[in-house]
């Protein structure tokens, strides 16, 4: 962590989405473009030839919604489509259809770390095209032209890295293992992520008159060695006296820093006007209220705290993959026992218990556990040895008074009896061999 | 058989009931086209292939994307442009057995008054070749008039079929915002723009629009309202309450006004009621016009930048620069509010007006233009010519109300002299109905036999 002394990190987030619909926001093409051939998945409507019109996509702004409920926003009951001007070769109708003065939803907040940050907006617009340059030409495929895309803008009330990383884990868990209504991948770019950073005085009760806003990463480890990069050179020019240039940049990954990538002086005009080709939106009390939000992951692990008992930290686990969840709560329901609850969560969590399994086989495992599971002690013994074997230095750790490092080796064992022993059993066993 | 001048109705019974075939019809047609087309420069494109036995020929403002034919909106930046696709309009239209026969020229993208901002030369006016035609259907108005096709399409976003139709003098239907799609239309005012038909004949605008007219998923300005059998009520009795606001005469040709004034004279003696009405003076519409359709236009070229189509910006011809330049500055940041929102208030007070004016009117009749057709090169004279030509035409474009141009006879200098008929939102069954049985009336006073005398067969 850097020592900021006097001056305080002031940051917040914009969040690109893509929605993982049939079809692309404003026509009929497949929205599905990753990996196909370039130019393949298009139409007059997402190539923006003369007369196309666009019809916005229904399931995209029910989606959007749901994204803005589950993030405790207010879905305005009026809302419009406008357009943002502006020339790229990635872009073909030379504006972007998206929302400027009425979003989808507005004022919500999320909570992670145990703190809440608030959601400025959330609003539904549509991807460009995507631009590859090979020597000297520059290639444009407009696949990604039209997929829907949902921004979430929060307030700039991040302080640290650590607590935008949880939030964006938290953010990712829901959009992608709750709701479904994006696959969140990363490493494609339907999740991208753009850190506004910037850096006050303590006492200063306004925000800085500056700020930086790094473009367009894509992985939570990525965005926060930028925030730490971007904090360290912003204050050691702020200690200097002085106040570092709004601007975009960039992250280099291989090298770990930001580098410009072009200034903003004050907002560039984009010449919003409302898109005249989509009559504006209305959503009825009934609309928003039929739109269903699950139950989702921070009310859950409290529910698993507090109905099954479990640690905060496996409730926490259990619930950042929907699957797991589900198959938890199923387990739980077949065995009808609410104090088995941590039990499961173990055998889950520890084993890596693949949630296809059906429940019944996890349900025998676990009656084999309570009644004490039989172990075939001479191939128990064989895969001790086995494991001892590939591991020299651990078992110097563990002699060294490491004593900690056996769940090590009775995981690994476990592995290699591929689960049909008694951990408890394989403990003692292997302690017998250790003490040696 | 004797073609000259029959209906596109007429000619389509005659198709139905085999008397007379495509294959003559597109003869015929071609050999109009071959006669005239030097003289006029009405068509930009014909299409290589003829219909297919049973279809009708149609043509279209070279605006209207039509599959595998050269579609240019007659500008040069789309001088080789080969749509992909099919206009709404254009396919239903197919699919009512009609064909394309050619594409007509207009102002280029659209803006003019004139057809002669064109990138293709002007279309002349055929009553008067030293005159224009009006635009920015002029191509398909002068195609009309002059008989080279029995009925064309046009697009009317602020008086761009009603003006040619008024000059050309036939028949030029703008109808409701939202009653015909516009997918596939070269986008100009996208608020404004609208699809239609114009002929000599009323009953041939009126099936063309039942063809055209409804619900489009591909529009989501579209009303799902049903489509009115518009055919069968041309003869429906009606007895009209006709609204005449003083403020669409102001500034108006006497010899125009005289004309309007003789056609209300015939209206009444039909069985209708005049009433006068106050209403917003048109130069509130030309203003909110203006400024909202240049913001709108400033949009729709943008993607015309070079990378795609062929021919890049330096293309664009001054009054489209004109227009792009004006509309970007109603949107820049600090401006926007000044004009782009406060025209939409203005907008918003028009379109109140109307209704208010159809509560107690059924229909309001105004010129469609203060004058008739000028000569060419009148235009370049002065800044916002069109603008004050179209000023009469625009209020129906603001409030999006359909609106009709019917000729009502000749002037001094032997030029048409057209009158609209505004009617309420939806309700183009009215002004067709009440045009119909004028033309009934009065034969449009025999103008269509007056003008084919010069371009006879």
């Amino acid at each position: 962590m850097i020592d900021m002394k006097d001056y305080v990190p002031v940051i917040g987030l914009e969040i690109h989405v893509e929605l993982s619909t049939k079809s692309k926001m404003f026509c009929q093409c497949s929205a599905d473009f990753f990996g196909k051939r370039p130019n393949s998945l298009v139409c007059p409507v997402c190539l923006g030839l003369p007369g196309a019109l666009p019809v916005p996509n229904k399931k995209a702004v029910e989606w959007t919604v749901k994204i803005g409920k589950a993030l405790n926003c207010k879905i305005n009951p009026e809302s419009k489509f406008d357009r943002k001007h502006y020339f790229y070769p990635d872009l073909p109708k030379g504006y972007q259809i998206s929302q400027y003065d009425e979003p989808i939803a507005v004022g919500g907040f999320l909570e992670a770390n145990k703190k809440k940050f608030r959601i400025h907006r959330v609003h539904l617009e549509e991807d460009t095209g995507k631009l590859t340059h090979e020597g000297k030409d520059s290639l444009v495929d407009f696949n990604r032209s039209g997929v829907p895309l949902v921004e979430i803008v929060t307030e700039p009330d991040f302080t640290n890295s650590e607590d935008v990383v949880a939030f964006l884990k938290e953010l990712h868990t829901i959009i992608k293992e709750y709701l479904q209504v994006s696959d969140a991948n990363m490493d494609q770019g339907s999740m991208r992520l753009e850190p506004n950073i910037s850096i006050k005085k303590v006492d200063d009760k306004n925000l800085p008159n500056y700020k930086v806003e790094v473009k367009n990463i894509n992985s939570f480890n990525f965005v926060k060695r930028a925030i730490e990069f971007e904090l360290k050179r912003q204050l050691e020019l702020l200690q200097k006296g002085e106040t570092p240039i709004q601007e975009t940049r960039g992250f280099n990954e291989k090298k770990g820093i930001t580098v410009p990538q072009r200034t903003k002086e004050g907002a560039e005009d984009y010449r919003y006007f409302p898109e005249p080709d989509i009559p504006p939106l209305s959503f009825t009390q009934k609309y928003v209220e039929e739109v269903e939000i699950p139950e989702l992951p921070a009310q859950k692990t409290k529910r698993y705290e507090k109905n099954y008992n479990l640690r905060e930290h496996d409730a926490f686990i259990l619930t950042r993959d929907g699957k797991m969840a589900t198959y938890f709560e199923k387990v739980m329901e077949e065995i009808r026992d609410k104090a088995k609850g941590q039990k499961v969560a173990n055998l889950i969590i520890n084993k890596k218990i693949d949630s296809t399994a059906s429940v019944k086989e996890l349900t025998e495992k676990l009656k084999d556990q309570s009644e004490g599971r039989k172990t075939d002690l001479g191939s128990l013994e064989s895969a001790i040895v086995a494991v001892l074997e590939g591991h020299p230095k651990e078992i110097k750790e563990y002699q060294s008074g490491k004593e900690n490092i056996i769940m090590f080796f009775v995981g690994q064992v476990m592995r290699e009896m591929k689960g049909q022993a008694n951990p408890q059993v394989v403990k003692q066993e292997l302690e017998k061999k250790l003490k040696k | 058989m004797n073609i000259l001048g029959k209906s596109y109705v007429e000619l389509l019974g005659l198709l139905n009931s085999k008397k007379i075939s495509t294959k003559e019809l597109h003869e015929y047609f071609s050999k109009r086209e071959k006669k005239y087309n030097k003289e006029l420069n009405v068509f930009l494109t014909l299409a290589e292939n003829p219909g297919v036995e049973g279809e009708m020929p149609l043509a279209y403002k070279d605006n209207y994307n039509t599959e595998g034919i050269r579609t240019t909106a007659s500008s040069k930046v789309l001088d080789s442009y080969i749509s992909p696709y099919d206009a709404t309009v254009v396919e239903r239209l197919k699919k009512s057995k009609t064909y394309v026969f050619g594409k007509t020229n207009l102002d280029a993208w659209a803006h003019g008054a004139s057809t002669e901002t064109s990138d293709y030369g002007a279309t002349k006016n055929p009553w008067d070749t030293s005159r224009v035609p009006g635009g920015s259907s002029g191509g398909s108005a002068a195609a009309t008039a002059s008989y080279l096709m029995p009925a064309t399409i046009g697009s009317d976003t602020g008086g761009s079929i009603r003006c040619p139709a008024s000059w050309c003098g036939v028949v030029g239907l703008k109808p409701t915002y939202g009653r015909v799609s516009r997918y596939g239309v070269i986008a100009m005012g996208s608020s404004f723009d609208c699809p239609g038909p114009l002929s000599w004949h009323v009953e041939d605008c009126a099936l063309l629009l039942s063809h055209m007219a409804g619900f489009d998923p591909y529009d989501a300005t579209t009303s799902s309202k049903p489509v009115p059998a518009y055919m069968e009520k041309l003869n429906a009795e009606k007895k009209l309450k006709i609204g005449i606001a003083e403020s669409f005469f102001e500034n108006v040709d006497k010899e125009v006004k005289k004309k309007i004034e003789e056609a209300l004279e015939i209206l009444r003696k039909m069985g209708h009621i005049e009433k006068k009405i106050k209403m917003l003076n048109p130069k509130h519409a030309l203003s909110a016009y203006t400024i909202l359709q240049r913001s709108e236009v400033s949009s729709n070229l943008g993607r015309y930048d070079g990378i795609r189509y062929g021919n890049d910006r330096s293309f664009f011809k001054e009054e489209a620069k004109k227009r792009i330049m004006l509309g970007t500055y109603t949107l820049s940041h600090g401006y926007y509010d000044q004009y782009y929102k406060k025209a939409q208030k203005v907008r918003a007070l028009i379109i109140e007006d109307f209704k208010k004016a159809f509560d107690d009117v059924d229909i309001i009749i105004a010129p469609s233009t203060p004058s008739t057709a000028v000569k060419l090169g009148e235009f370049k004279k002065y800044p916002f010519f069109g603008e004050q030509m179209d000023i009469l035409n625009e209020p129906a474009n603001v409030s999006g109300i359909p609106s009709i141009n019917i000729p009502v006879g000749l002037d001094s200098k032997r030029l048409p002299v057209g009158m609209q008929i505004m009617g309420r939102q939806f309700d183009e069954e009215t002004i067709l109905n009440v045009s119909y049985k004028f033309q009934r009336e009065t034969n449009f006073f025999n103008m269509r036999e007056t003008l084919l005398k010069k371009y006879h067969d």
